[in-house]
């Protein structure tokens, strides 16, 4: 049967990979199942609680609800692109930003997609898709601004380098109006907020 | 001294989790897996007449009652619930038929038809003709405290259902071989799997073994329903021969799966003129649903705190926990004791309203103290917390300050003070007599327990206790997998007892490991001497005695304590309730892991505002109607406030480091803070979920114009959607004045 179907080309994590699956199989189960990554999550399967997020093109997509063939031709982020060495990785890890961890790919994906030294006001608004049950939050927020403080010593060799553009991620490039925020987004974000983490006014 | 109890070490499964690589149990596979689903109940309770299967059943292997080798049930506390369903079922979704397939396609597209003879289901628990269990809990003259009160304030309270919604579903994975059967899966408890699976499939205990996977939050919806999904599992690999995957999809885990007891609580409060409680009669009733599974340990502890923190002379707590058609409810964080404290704490509110104090003096005047007895009889200890909560939170948040600022506003502030015991009511630990290990590693030790890392942060704290009790560092601990095969049964991880028993048991151990490790390295140690493993059994702490008879003594060795201040603002137009800020204290004995300790009361106090304000689940035909994401509504980022968590620490002797429990307590004060904020803006609100329909209704209610449409629309329209009786508007009632009252100073 796969056999009739023609590759859907895409690049994951920084490297090509040619799919040859029905065109309509979710992005989700793609990944887990023909390319072997079982990072990214399923929770829910109809795009409500975002534990299976992975960055498109640099914008946060609820894997489940996006059939594979639309990634063809586009830059996939899952969490193991990632490498572990990200710094929300880490401050998720040491900051209570995971508990059970099984949103934390999805939510650390989302936080990526919001670029560097979010203010508190943008992480709530842009995590607004990622439901977590353990935390009421609070360290999650706590891990992300911890996340800007060894960003902000190391921001040069990050922004250019490690999770840059090979993979299709460019810091900030999608903050604004990813397009599953848009659902829980007010109408009028106001983005400019407390400043949060060293530095938060940058943004 | 300490090195790594205190200290906010890195969890011992941060970095799997951040990197991806954790693996719950969906990210297993192995060659010849076939996938598996349920067939279930479309009815609430009839009988099955004839079932057609609507597919070409090459490939398939399916399993029904008559496939079960040992006995149909679901073994736990009353052996009640069939494994699968055999000619009847009782409530929608109940199993009735097992399909295997290796194609998930083929799967999901086998149609089974199933024609029933429906009979009349028993939706309201009022009216349910079975009763799993009772609890009687009787101090002192009930009547005579009543005489001695100047005021009665009668209440009734409910509760609705809750759905634990951890994020990962429940699964499990079977693998047959050598005469036996192995399960790897998500779950709290492997030795209640362990038990229910060598009951269901009549094999010795030695051939069943029961591995944890990475488990994706629990809250106690792990705690007893995976035995039925590793049942099922199971028969399917055993009939096929071949490994089976079953995952549920997230409608079905909502659909199918246990959820918190709904609770109708009645409260009849005696009080003197100066504050002072002299009676307290409680009758609770909680909906058990369908089959017993942990109900009666449900009521029990729902009981024991439905007084609330508050000392009083004469008590009377009657319960009842009953049977309706609906998919049983089981284990939710707090265990009963959520329905019961948000009753006892909005009641509270109304008795000082009622006596016109203040309801932070109000809890002053009665607040349980170091030397007070509960109502159990039980003396309390002296890290009994209830005082220095209440007035570091009071003080933390402003709230004197707040509530006379707000005043005629949108903004409302309320608080609860409560209370909860840790570990098995009792005598529950006695009866588990549970066990924990350590077994010696040429890099130091490895931790043998059957306790499960849910999220909670129990390797990263058993490790912590174990590091310094050797004097070992901390990355020097390891801690072995949840598997029945390699760890000693340490009882369920559930109750808040994991710290502070088998936390304790660990301790005790390294104690022991390091008097014969003496002045040797453990490398050298095993050179010298081989292996080295140190088992303890749980002990209880001198004193701790309680009859189960009489429900009379210590009901928990130790409580922990805890003060909620929640402020809310009300929409006017749609009457939405936005909690703005949390202040909560917490006293939880000694914060081992302080980062998890928070995170901890901050998930239980997000949980508990979906509690309190929108998780409704619907209820249609015995079946929930919004089994999905998009309308059970769990608190997001944008729906849940800044929370000021502050530690109060009073040390428990018996605890490991003077640690109590706090995996529950959170939950317990987060709904009667949320509706005492609402009341404090004149809403008279007495039920959960507040939704913004209750509110409304609620706020007309007390606009005079409303009362005659509320009486005779909406009001009747809440009747026959919601499953029992309604109490009175009016609840306030002024005794008849008796020659001999005056208000008299109630004695400890």
């Amino acid at each position: 049967m796969t056999a009739a179907h023609r590759p859907i080309v895409f690049t994951l994590n920084g490297k090509r990979v040619s799919l040859r699956v029905h065109p309509l199989k979710r992005l989700l189960d793609a990944l887990r199942e023909d390319c072997g990554l079982t990072g990214t999550k399923e929770g829910c399967g109809e795009g409500e609680c975002g534990a299976c997020t992975v960055l498109v093109d640099g914008q946060a997509v609820n894997s489940c609800l996006m059939p594979v063939a639309h990634a063809a031709g586009t830059k996939v982020l899952t969490i193991e692109g990632l490498k572990g060495r990200h710094p929300l990785q880490r401050a998720f890890a040491g900051s209570g930003g995971a508990q059970c961890g099984f949103c934390t790919p999805g939510m650390i994906m989302a936080a990526a997609a919001l670029g560097p030294r979010p203010t508190l006001d943008q992480v709530r608004t842009g995590l607004a898709g990622n439901i977590c049950r353990c935390t009421g939050y609070e360290g999650i927020y706590r891990a992300i601004k911890d996340s800007n403080k060894a960003l902000g010593a190391r921001r040069s060799a990050l922004v250019g380098r490690k999770t840059g553009s090979p993979s299709g991620w460019s810091p900030g490039a999608s903050a604004p109006g990813s397009p599953k925020d848009a659902k829980r987004r007010p109408a009028s974000p106001k983005p400019a907020g407390r400043p949060f983490g060293e530095g938060g006014s940058r943004r | 001294m300490s090195r790594a109890v205190g200290r906010n070490v890195v969890r011992k499964d941060g970095a799997a989790k951040t990197a991806g690589l954790a693996q719950y149990v969906d990210d297993l596979t192995l060659p010849g897996l076939l996938h598996a689903r349920t067939i279930r109940s479309a009815v609430p309770c009839g009988d099955i007449l004839r079932l057609r299967l609507g597919f070409d059943i090459a490939g398939f292997t399916i399993v029904d009652a008559r496939d079960i080798p040992g006995r149909n049930v679901v073994s736990l506390i009353r052996d009640d619930q069939p494994c699968l369903a055999e000619g009847q079922v009782r409530h929608v979704a109940e199993p009735i038929l097992l399909l295997a397939h290796e194609d998930r396609e083929r799967l999901l597209a086998a149609a089974v038809d199933i024609e029933y003879r429906a009979r009349e289901p028993v939706l309201d628990p009022a009216r349910s003709p079975l009763v799993f269990k009772r609890v009687a809990i009787g101090k002192g003259d009930v009547d005579d405290g009543f005489r001695r009160a100047d005021l009665v304030i009668e209440g009734e309270y409910r509760t609705g259902l809750q759905e634990h919604l951890y994020i990962e579903p429940n699964g499990m994975l079977a693998i047959p071989g050598d005469g036996g059967i192995t399960v790897v899966g998500s779950m709290q408890c492997p030795y209640y799997v362990h038990r229910a699976l060598a009951v269901l499939l009549g094999m010795p205990e030695d051939r069943v073994r029961v591995v944890q996977a990475e488990t994706g939050g629990g809250f106690g919806g792990k705690e007893d329903y995976p035995s039925i999904v590793a049942g099922h599992a199971c028969l399917l690999a055993l009939k096929s021969g071949r490994p089976v995957k079953l995952v549920y999809d997230r409608a079905e885990d909502m659909l199918a799966t246990t959820k918190r007891h709904p609770s109708i609580v009645r409260h009849r409060t005696g009080v003197t003129r100066d504050g002072r409680l002299t009676a307290m009669d409680i009758d609770v009733l909680m909906d058990g649903g369908a089959y017993c599974t942990l109900s009666p340990v449900v009521l029990s502890r729902g009981c024991l705190h439905a007084t609330g923190p508050y000392r009083c002379g004469a008590v009377r707590v009657g319960g009842r926990v009953v049977m309706t058609n609906t998919p049983p409810n089981g284990a939710f964080r707090g265990f009963g004791a959520p329905q019961t404290l948000f009753a006892a704490e909005v009641q509270m509110d109304r008795v000082a309203e009622a006596v016109g104090i203040d309801p932070v003096r109000f809890r002053e005047l009665n607040a349980l103290r170091p030397g007070d007895t509960t109502a159990t009889g039980q003396v309390l200890g002296p890290d009994t917390a209830a005082l220095d909560v209440l007035r570091a939170a009071v003080a933390r948040s402003g709230y004197r300050r707040k509530r006379r600022d707000y005043r005629g506003t949108n903004r409302g502030i309320g608080l609860s003070l409560f209370f909860h015991g840790a570990g098995f009511t009792g005598s529950g630990e006695v009866s588990l007599r549970s066990k924990a290990s350590l077994e010696l590693t040429p890099a130091g030790v490895r931790i043998l327990a059957a306790s499960t890392e849910i999220g909670q942060g129990q390797r990263t704290v058993h490790a912590q206790i174990v590091a310094d009790a050797l004097g070992l560092p901390y990355d020097a601990v390891e801690v072995a997998v949840a598997d029945t095969a390699r760890v000693p049964d340490s009882g369920p991880t559930v109750a808040s007892r994991t710290t502070m028993v088998v936390g304790g048991l660990l301790k005790q151990c390294a104690a022991e490991m390091r008097a014969g490790l003496g002045r040797l390295t453990p490398a050298a140690y095993l050179r010298r001497h081989g292996p080295l493993v140190v088992t303890k059994e749980y002990q209880p702490p001198p004193g701790l005695v309680w009859d189960d008879e009489a429900y009379r003594g210590s009901a928990y060795g130790s409580f922990g304590w805890a003060c909620d201040v929640i402020e809310v603002e009300r929409d006017p137009v749609t009457e939405e309730i936005r909690p703005v800020r949390v202040t909560t204290a917490h006293d939880v004995g000694r914060a081992l892991f302080p980062l998890g300790v928070r995170g901890q009361i901050e998930g239980g106090t997000a949980q508990g505002l979906g509690y309190a304000l929108t998780e409704e689940v619907v209820m249609r035909g015995g079946a929930m109607a919004n089994a999905q994401l998009t309308n059970y509504l769990v608190p997001t980022t944008l729906d849940t406030p800044p929370m000021d968590v502050v530690l109060v620490e009073k040390p428990y002797a018996h605890g490991p480091y003077g640690a109590k429990g706090v995996g529950e307590m959170p939950f317990d004060g987060v709904a009667p803070a949320v509706v005492n904020a609402i009341r404090s803006l004149g809403i008279d609100i007495r039920e959960v979920p507040a939704t913004p329909e209750r509110v409304m209704a609620a706020a007309r209610v007390g606009t005079p114009a409303f009362a005659r449409e509320i009486d005779s629309g909406l009001r009747r329209g809440r009747r026959n959607s919601g499953s029992g009786i309604r109490d009175s508007s009016t609840t306030l009632r002024r005794q008849r004045p008796t020659s001999a009252r005056k208000p008299r100073t109630v004695p400890r």
